[in-house]
C-alpha cells in the first residue's frame, strides 16, 4: 500500500524537480485554456449551458439502468452485438475470444482510454496479435513504451525533438524537426495498417439510448478508418457514457469540443448505429459494443460522489489544475490523471491506496469552475479525505486534532498557546529537519514563517486603546 | 460468450436506491428536448443568406475551401480546375443526383480515372484516389460542418480515405445548427437512420505534436465544399 504513495512522492520529486518540462508542458497547458476562454465567449450563455449538460447527464445516469436497457434494445435490433463486462477480466477475455474466433491477426486501435483501463494492449499481444494504436498521440506513447501522459493529449509532454529521435529508432526514418514531416510519418506507416487489420477496436464518447448509436469524437480520422475497414469492430465504453436522447449531441458535442481543445466542434463527430445494413456501400460485418462496469457501479452507490461518472473526458479540468500543471501526468500512476482521476480513482482501485491522490490539491477549485458538466470536483477530493479517515484513522492525526480542538474551544488555552509559541520556535533549530521536528515534512523544502510576537487579539486590543 | 448482464443491471439497480445530491444550485433548466439549447450555444442567423455567410467565415476558420457556384458547369470547371493544380490522377465518387450531374463533365480531363464506388469497391484503389467526391446530409452553418451519411455520402470510407475529400451539396441543405440536422435526418429517415452518421469540421487535423497545426493527420488534407443554388 505505501509503495503507492512511495512511488507517487519520489516519482513528484523527480518531475517536479524538471523545471525545463514543467515550463514547456505549462506553455501548452495555457494554450489550451486561452483558446478555451475564446471559444466559450461565443456561447450566448455557458453557463445555462453547463446547467442543461449537467440536468441531461444526472438524468441519464439516474436511470442508467433502463437507458442502457433501451440502447441496447435499439442497437441489436439492427445486428449489432452487446456485450456486458463487469470487470477487466471479462471484458479482455471477451475481446480474445472474438479475436481467436474469427482468426483475426492484426488490430487497428483508435484512442479508447477504457483500453489502457484494462491494459487490452498487452493481453492482446500475449496472445501474438499484431496491436497498432492510430491516434497520433497514442502512436507515439506505444512506441515509446509509456501510457498517456493526458488522457486527452497523450503526448503533450514530448518536444518535436524526441519524437524525431524516437521514430528514426522504431522506425528508421529520417530526423526532422517539422511536426508536418513527423505526422506524414506516422499517416503513410498507418495507412496499411487500417487497411490490413481484420479487426478494428475503438473506445466511445457518448452512448445515445433513443437511437441505439454510439458517438466517437476524433480530430484525425484514425476512428473514422478504424470502423469504416476492419471486418470487425469493437467499440469499449464505460457504462457511464449514458446520453438519454439523440439530440442532446447537439449540446453536448459542442460542449466537449470548446471545453476539451477549444474548438467549435471536433474535426469529426460520427454517430455508429451497427454494422453495414442492407443498402450500405461498406462498413463491418460484426459491430461490438462491450459496456464496461469495472467498479464504476461501486462509485454509483456512492450518492454524494455519483456524479463524477457525468464527466465526459473533456480534460478541461487538468488544462487548469495547478497540481497537473506542476506533477505532470505520469506521476499520478493512474489511468485517468488529473482532478478527476484523483476523485474516481479511489472507488475503482482501493481509497487506502489512492486516497493519497486526493490529498495531493491545492482545493482552489479551478477544476470544478471549468467543468462543463459541473461536477463538484474539489469538494469530493475533500470527501475522499473524510471517508478515508473515517474508514482507517490514522493514530498520530487523531492526537494532533484532539489537541487542536482542546486549544481552539478554550480561549485562555489558545492565549497561552500563541504567547508560547515565539519561543518555541527559538528552540526550533535544535531539533530542525530531525526526527523530533514535528513540522519536517514543511521544513525539509521550505522555511518556516516566523511565528508573530503578538497575536492578533492583543494587537487589535491595543490599536483600540491608542484611538480612543 | 455470455455476459454479466443481469449482475451489472442489479448492481446499478441497488446502486440507485438511493437518490443523488445535486450539489450545485438548482438548475431551473428542464432539459428534455434540444430546443432551448439553441439560445445558449453561439447565435446563428434565420435567413439562409446569413447562414451561408457565416458558414464562408467558420470554413476559413477551418481552412476548409468553400465555393459558391452558380451553376453545375461551375462546379464542374472548379472541380476541373483542383484536378489539374493537384495533379489528381484517381477521383472516386458514388451515385447521388447532385453527383451523376457535376462528375461525368470530368471524363473529358486528360489522365484522370473515375472510380465509382457501387456495391462494392477495392480499398487499395479508393486509398491509392487522390480525391474523393461526395454529397452530404445538410451543411452546418454554426460550426462550418458537413453532416455526411453511409446512404447519402457513398458509404464510410469515400469521405475519409482518399486524400481529397470534395463536397457537392445544394443550398437548401444548408441548417443552422446540429439539432436541426439531427431533425433533418430523422425526417428523412423515417423507418431508421444510416447506420453511420458524421459532422466533419474541416479537413483532418492534429495538434499532438507541441500544439502546432497540421492538417492530414489520417483523413483528407483537403476539403473542399461547392454550393450549388
Ligand atoms: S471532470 Fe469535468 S472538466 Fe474534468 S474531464 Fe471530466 S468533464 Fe472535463
Amino acid at each position: 500500500m505505501s509503495q503507492i504513495l512511495d512511488q507517487f512522492q519520489s516519482d513528484t520529486a523527480r518531475t517536479t524537480a524538471d523545471v525545463p518540462r514543467r515550463a514547456f508542458v505549462r506553455k501548452a497547458l495555457r494554450g489550451y485554456e486561452v483558446k478555451r476562454d475564446e471559444t466559450k465567449a461565443t456561447f450566448t450563455d455557458w453557463q445555462r449551458a453547463r446547467n442543461a449538460a449537467s440536468a441531461i447527464k444526472y438524468e441519464g445516469v439516474n436511470h442508467l439502468d433502463r437507458y442502457l436497457q433501451e440502447f441496447e434494445e435499439k442497437f441489436t435490433a439492427r445486428g449489432g452485438k452487446v456485450y456486458w463486462a463487469s470487470n477487466a477480466a471479462q471484458a479482455r477475455e471477451y475481446i480474445l475470444g472474438l479475436a481467436r474466433d474469427r482468426g483475426v491477426k492484426s488490430i487497428v486501435k483508435s484512442k479508447a482510454m477504457t483500453s489502457e483501463e484494462i491494459h487490452l494492449n498487452a493481453a492482446l499481444e500475449k496472445e501474438g496479435y499484431e496491436v497498432v494504436e492510430s491516434d497520433l498521440g497514442e502512436f507515439i506513447q506505444q512506441l515509446k513504451k509509456e501510457p498517456p501522459y493526458h488522457f486527452v493529449f497523450p503526448c503533450m509532454h514530448l518536444k518535436r525533438g524526441e519524437i524525431s529521435a524516437l521514430f528514426e529508432k522504431e522506425l528508421g526514418t529520417a530526423p526532422t524537426d517539422s511536426p508536418e514531416e513527423l505526422t506524414q510519418i506516422a499517416r503513410r506507416f498507418l495507412r496499411r495498417q487500417y487497411l490490413k487489420a481484420d479487426m478494428g477496436i475503438s473506445g466511445g464518447n457518448f452512448i445515445v439510448a433513443d437511437r441505439g448509436v454510439i458517438s466517437i469524437t476524433e480530430n484525425e480520422g484514425n476512428a473514422r478508418l478504424t470502423t469504416a475497414m476492419p471486418k470487425i469492430h469493437v467499440a469499449l465504453i464505460g457504462i457511464e457514457k449514458i446520453l438519454p436522447r439523440m439530440e442532446d449531441l447537439a449540446l453536448f458535442l459542442p460542449m466537449l469540443a470548446t471545453a476539451g481543445t477549444g474548438q467549435h466542434l471536433t474535426c469529426y463527430n460520427s454517430m455508429y448505429g451497427g454494422p453495414r445494413q442492407p443498402g450500405e456501400i461498406d462498413g463491418p460485418e460484426e459491430f461490438h459494443v462491450v459496456l464496461l462496469d469495472n467498479h464504476r457501479t461501486r462509485l454509483l452507490a456512492d450518492p454524494e460522489q455519483r456524479d463524477a461518472l457525468h464527466c465526459i473526458r473533456c480534460g478541461a479540468c487538468l488544462n487548469v489544475c495547478p497540481i497537473f500543471k506542476n506533477i505532470g501526468g505520469h506521476a499520478y500512476g493512474t489511468t485517468y490523471q488529473g482532478p478527476i482521476g484523483s476523485v474516481i480513482t479511489p472507488h475503482f482501485r482501493g481509497l487506502q491506496d489512492w486516497k493519497h491522490l486526493s490529498g495531493a490539491s491545492s482545493l482552489c477549485g479551478a477544476c470544478t469552475e471549468t467543468c462543463p458538466v459541473k461536477i463538484d470536483i474539489h469538494h469530493h477530493l475533500l470527501r475522499n479525505r473524510r471517508n478515508a479517515a473515517a474508514q482507517k484513522p490514522v493514530w498520530w492525526e487523531r492526537i494532533v486534532w484532539f489537541g487542536y480542538v482542546q486549544t481552539m474551544t478554550r480561549p485562555w488555552l489558545l492565549r497561552i498557546a500563541t504567547k508560547l509559541a515565539p519561543f518555541a520556535q527559538k528552540l526550533h533549530p535544535l531539533v530542525l529537519g530531525g526526527v523530533f521536528d514535528p513540522v519536517r515534512a514543511w521544513t525539509k523544502s521550505r522555511e518556516f514563517p516566523e511565528v508573530a510576537g503578538e497575536s492578533f487579539h492583543d494587537w487589535w486590543k491595543k490599536r483600540k486603546a491608542k484611538k480612543s | 460468450m455470455k455476459g454479466d448482464r443481469e449482475k451489472v443491471l442489479a448492481r446499478i439497480r441497488e446502486a440507485l436506491v438511493l437518490s443523488a445530491p445535486h450539489h450545485d444550485e438548482p438548475v431551473g433548466v428542464k432539459a428534455t428536448s434540444s430546443a432551448p439549447f439553441r439560445a445558449w450555444l453561439p447565435p446563428v442567423g434565420e435567413a439562409i443568406g446569413e447562414q451561408v455567410v457565416l458558414f464562408a467565415r467558420q470554413s476559413e476558420v477551418l481552412k476548409t475551401e468553400f465555393l459558391e457556384c452558380a451553376d453545375v458547369a461551375v462546379a464542374a470547371a472548379h472541380l476541373a480546375k483542383l484536378a489539374a493544380e493537384n495533379g489528381w490522377k484517381r477521383l472516386a465518387w458514388h451515385a447521388g443526383a447532385l453527383n451523376e450531374g457535376v462528375v461525368p463533365h470530368l471524363s473529358s480531363v486528360p489522365g484522370l480515372e473515375l472510380l465509382k464506388v457501387g456495391a462494392g469497391y477495392d480499398p487499395d484503389a479508393l486509398e491509392a484516389c487522390d480525391a474523393g467526391i461526395t454529397e452530404c446530409e445538410t451543411l452546418v452553418a454554426q460550426t462550418g460542418s458537413v453532416m455526411v451519411s453511409a446512404l447519402s455520402s457513398g458509404g464510410r470510407a469515400l469521405s475519409v480515405l482518399p486524400h481529397h475529400h470534395v463536397v457537392v451539396a445544394r443550398r437548401e441543405q444548408m441548417v443552422s445548427d446540429l439539432a436541426e440536422s439531427y431533425a433533418r435526418v430523422e425526417k428523412r429517415y423515417p423507418g431508421g437512420l444510416p447506420s453511420f452518421l458524421s459532422f466533419i469540421s474541416g479537413p483532418s487535423r492534429t495538434g499532438d505534436i507541441e500544439r502546432i497545426l497540421v492538417l492530414g493527420a489520417h483523413g483528407p488534407k483537403k476539403l473542399t465544399v461547392l454550393l450549388l443554388p
